[in-house]
């Protein structure tokens, strides 16, 4: 075992890696047999597979360092995050000493109580004192025009860039509350949740992921029928059940993985893709609103970095809430 | 490459990274803009990060050519004159005086200069040397930094130098977002997405009116601002 990357790990790694090498060959014929022509479909697809690659050396790496590493990283994603929100969001002036607490100051007390495993403190930091905190700092600076839309604004930037994706590395403490309870997990060393926790991390990324891409195929190839037609065409009643159902089986098949029965894991992939599909929904409508095609272009021409999180943003916390719930004493 | 060039293209590197500058070509979604080998660029003013960000995009051969204009009542003295001379080859001039934007300004188009009295010729000389000799410009014609979302009124020193080097194009770059990123009065930067937008270039015509040249020129940013000014 090296870091927190183990056989099993290993094994899902290698699966990984096989399936997008399957799917950059497949890509590559795509694009081979449609040399010439621009097809916003094939560069939208050539986008995600570039995201997956990116996405599974960075957990890869990370996972072999430590807990530390992964937990930086998501401090990373977060502020990236944050950035590509505020630039579409329509902040004013005023709020600028607002703005500098939101982004150096709260995601680093967030992540810091995370990696404490402080679980207390992680819950209700950004939810009470930071919800309470920020409009408090705005009122300060003196300027009441839409202070209510600008508040408000702040407040979901935050919980939604550095809350929302906190918890996806907050999966990895779920074994050690399930082994020794939550009480005991309450300032346990780094790194105690081992490779069970990398791979109950893994489960929810991969099923979360890859019914993001199964919906794609489903609608691509058979949706007619828009789930919401005034908030994205793209996202159809046939992707969203055929995403979703092909995204549950395979959560169900991946149980070998997780400390749940193959039921329990099919049941907590199904509530986690469904969130999933409603984060991308949510995402869609604020994009929509402002008039922009996607989250900035961090990596040039691949989107943001909220166009591939926006998915796990949503289902993360109620995955982690759910297991912790049922599954912890 | 030499140290010196090799630590300037790191800065240039890690400036655009941080401001997250994306630069284009106007009307284009992301195509690369042509730089002339001589120019006079100008660019809309709202923050201490334009010209640096301005500075940082050039491609590596002309940014050593390329000299912004900076107050030398901000950049003038100790480190940052040190900062500004020898990594940004800024050139420095006196302001003759700081004034303040107004929204009075925004409603006219240009300032009255009929007096010949602004700029002070001497602020020009060392520009006009500057082309003389070759080399680009890099020049915010506001004179001082507005609110961001607004251009305005241009001081006469663009139209003088463009008379002055007739041949040398002229290039609006229009900068999105810095002074959302640092706005005036602002010391920590908040992390925003910028643009950095370079037009066609402009050429002075032989008969053409000081403020006719002076409200085009300010037109073509004031109407980028404006296409996609719709966040508030």
């Amino acid at each position: 075992m090296i870091g927190l990357i183990d056989a099993t790990v290993l094994k899902l790694f290698l699966g990984i890696g096989a399936i997008l090498v399957l799917a950059s060959v497949i890509a590559g014929i795509l694009s081979y047999a449609n040399r010439g022509k621009t097809s916003s479909t094939l560069k939208n697809l050539n986008q995600r597979i570039w995201a997956w690659w990116i996405m599974a050396f960075g957990l890869a790496i990370t996972l072999l360092i430590g807990e530390t590493a992964v937990i930086i990283l998501f401090l990373l994603l977060s502020f990236l995050a944050l950035r590509e929100f505020l630039t579409i969001a329509p902040t004013h002036r005023s709020d600028h000493k607002t703005l500098v607490w939101l982004v150096y100051v709260i995601p680093v007390i967030n992540y810091w109580f995370l990696w404490e495993h402080w679980y207390g403190a992680f819950a209700v930091l950004i939810p009470v004192y930071a919800f309470l905190f920020l409009p408090i700092r705005n009122a300060l600076a003196g300027d009441t025009n839409s202070f209510l839309q600008r508040a408000a604004l702040i407040q979901w930037a935050l919980m939604v860039c550095v809350y929302a994706i906190s918890y996806i590395p907050a999966t990895m403490q779920l074994p050690i509350m399930m082994s020794d309870g939550r009480d005991f997990a309450e300032g346990s060393t780094l790194g105690s949740g081992g490779p069970e926790g990398a791979l109950l991390m893994l489960f929810l990324v991969v099923v979360v992921q890859l019914s993001d891409v199964f919906q794609y195929v489903w609608g691509k190839t058979l949706g007619k029928h828009p789930v919401a037609p005034s908030v994205s065409p793209n996202k159809t009643w046939e992707g969203l059940i055929g995403g979703v159902l092909t995204a549950t089986a395979i959560g169900a098949g991946l149980w070998w993985i997780t400390p749940f029965a193959w039921w329990q894991a099919a049941l907590l992939a199904f509530v986690s893709c469904l969130m999933g599909f409603f984060g991308g929904l949510v995402m869609s409508s604020i994009k929509r609103d402002r008039g922009v095609k996607d989250f900035g272009a961090t990596i040039a021409g691949h989107g943001g970095i909220m166009d591939r999180l926006d998915s796990l943003s949503f289902s993360a916390p109620v995955f982690f809430h759910l297991v912790r719930f049922f599954f912890t004493a | 490459m030499k140290p010196m060039a090799l630590f300037k293209r790191g800065i240039s590197g890690l400036i655009t990274t941080l401001s997250g500058a994306r630069v284009a070509a106007e009307g284009t979604d992301g195509a690369p803009p042509d730089f002339p080998p001589q120019a006079i660029y100008y660019a809309n003013h709202s923050s201490h990060l334009d010209f640096v960000t301005l500075w940082s995009i050039m491609p590596a051969e002309l940014q050593p050519k390329v000299h912004p204009i900076a107050a030398a009542d901000y950049w003038g003295s100790g480190f940052k004159k040190s900062v500004a001379q020898n990594i940004f080859n800024a050139h420095l001039v006196h302001r003759y005086k700081d004034r303040p934007h107004t929204r009075a300004d925004a409603q006219r188009t240009t300032r009255r200069t009929s007096s010949g009295s602004s700029p002070h010729t001497s602020q020009l000389t060392g520009m006009t040397d500057i082309l003389d000799a070759g080399e680009s410009l890099l020049i915010f014609p506001e004179g001082t930094r507005g609110p961001g979302d607004q251009v305005a009124t241009f001081q006469a020193g663009l139209y003088r130098l463009a008379k002055h080097a007739p041949k040398v194009p002229v290039v609006p770059v229009t900068l999105k977002n810095l002074s959302r990123i640092l706005p005036k009065g602002e010391t920590i930067p908040v992390p925003h997405l910028s643009q950095v937008i370079v037009h066609k270039p402009l050429f002075v015509g032989i008969d053409e009116p000081q403020d006719d040249f002076l409200s085009r020129a300010r037109n073509i940013l004031a109407n980028e601002l404006i296409a996609e000014g719709d966040s508030q």
